[in-house]
This record gives C-alpha cells, sequence and structure tokens, in this order.
C-alpha cells in the first residue's frame, strides 16, 4: 500500500512525500513505516505507543479512528493511508 | 520569507471579507525553495467550527486529504495555511501556537477590520518537535503575475465527531 507523507514529517522520511509499503493491517503499515524510518515514531506516537491526537490517519478516504477495527482494519496493495496532522486555530 | 503570488495573496485576503465576521481559513500549495516557501495555488477550505466561528477556525481533517491529494496532481505541497482574525489583530494567538503543528509551515493571518482586509501577517512554525515548535515571524513577498487565477475551492466537508 502507498502512504502519503505529508510536508512537516518529510524529513524524517528521507523527503520522500510517498511511500510503499507491505502490511496487512493499518497499524502494521505504521509499524513498518516507522522500522524504516524510526525518527518518524516520535512524531506519530507518543511514549506510550499512542497515536498522537494532532496526527490523523485516513485509509483511502476515511479516518481510521472512525472504522469499526480502528487500526486493526485490514488493507490491501491498492489502498492509501493518509497522515495529516489537524489545522486549527483562531483567538 | 514567503513568496506569494498577486493571485493568491489578493485571494486570501478576499477570502476573510467573504466570511466576515466569521473567520476563514485555507491551504497554500508551493514548492519549498531555500529561504522559505514559494506559494503558486490557494485552497479555500470549509470552517468546521461553526459553534465559534467568529474567533476560531479548523479544517476538517478529511478535506486536508483532499487538499493534499490536489497538491499531489499538481506537482506541489502543502507549504502553509491561512485564516483571518475578525475584528483583531493579525498576530498569532496562543491557541493558534497550541494548535499548530505543521512545523516548517508558513501560517498566514489577515486581519479583517469590519469587513475589510487589513494587514497580512506570517509566521514560520519552526522547530523540529512539538516540544521546541515556535512561531518565527517572516517577510511577505508578492510577486505580481499576469496569469489567471490559480485558486480551487475543496468542498467543505463535516467533520464527524469523537
Amino acid at each position: 500500500m502507498t502512504i502519503y507523507i505529508p510536508t512537516p514529517l518529510r524529513p524524517y522520511a528521507a523527503g520522500n512525500d510517498a511511500l510503499e509499503v507491505q502490511a496487512g493491517t493499518v497499524s502494521g503499515a505504521l509499524d513498518e513505516l516507522t522500522r524504516t524510518f524510526p525518527d518518524l515514531r516520535k512524531h506519530l506516537f507518543t511514549e506510550e505507543g499512542k497515536l498522537r491526537a494532532f496526527v490523523n490517519v485516513y485509509l483511502n478516504d476515511e479516518d481510521v479512528r472512525y472504522l469499526p477495527e480502528r487500526d486493526a482494519t485490514a488493507v490491501s496493495t491498492t489502498d492509501t493511508l493518509s497522515i495529516v496532522p489537524s489545522i486549527a486555530g483562531g483567538y | 520569507m514567503l513568496r506569494v503570488t498577486r493571485t493568491v495573496y489578493d485571494a486570501m485576503r478576499a477570502h476573510g471579507e467573504e466570511t466576515y465576521p466569521h473567520e476563514c481559513c485555507g491551504a497554500l500549495l508551493g514548492r519549498a525553495a531555500e529561504d522559505g516557501w514559494q506559494i503558486e495555488a490557494v485552497v479555500k477550505a470549509g470552517n468546521t467550527r461553526t459553534d465559534s466561528a467568529h474567533n476560531r477556525y479548523q479544517i476538517a481533517p478529511a478535506e486536508l486529504v483532499k487538499i493534499e491529494r490536489e497538491a499531489r496532481s499538481r506537482g506541489l505541497s502543502i507549504g502553509g495555511f491561512y485564516h483571518s482574525h475578525p475584528d483583531h489583530p493579525a498576530q498569532w494567538s496562543t491557541t493558534d501556537f497550541a494548535e499548530a503543528h505543521w512545523l516548517g509551515c508558513s501560517y498566514v493571518i489577515t486581519a479583517v477590520e469590519q469587513g475589510k482586509a487589513a494587514i497580512t501577517n506570517s509566521f514560520l512554525l519552526a522547530g523540529v518537535t512539538e516540544e521546541d515548535k515556535r512561531f518565527e515571524s517572516e517577510d511577505i513577498e508578492v510577486i505580481e503575475t499576469t496569469e489567471p487565477a490559480n485558486e480551487s475551492l475543496a468542498a467543505p466537508i463535516e467533520s464527524k465527531k469523537a
């Protein structure tokens, strides 16, 4: 499957904006990604290993948090995973 | 230094006037240069903070996914975001800072006073981690161009709630 890397994380993924990984589930894909690029881990996960609150992960067009099996959802080679930090603010 | 085309600059400011007295928001697509981003296109986004749109903004993650897809299709990257401060200075706030996570990207703020765009400022989110991030004021260079408007509107998406 293809994982799309957002602009702020590309320096920790050798400058890549997209990467191909072999995995059976969403969590497996993220594990594979952070095994290949360990510096990404602290940007994606808390010390407890949970996805940081401001990091959104989309399997194709679906927020993984709202999928019935969440990050245990099975993936295929044609799926895409988008990592998208949140954007908000105001005064 | 943030470089934007005249079209992009005018589109950001016009969007702030359109949505006044609510905050507008959107993404800036461009290319990274040695000394900052060169922005070539602007994508307007919907503000999902309808509960407090006069002083808060949020872009739905699903819309961001679409914006990223559009950037890739144009051979560009998301280099920053913009929003407006209706009747409030064009300075970042504690909320802006707390909610800023796109390290290395530019955050542009336009003050809109009584419906008219006033000062526009840009702040680079510098640092390498959430723990050492900081906003740095950066100059905006507006590049005059005769090219047609390079602007699009991503369909606003209603965000899901936990």
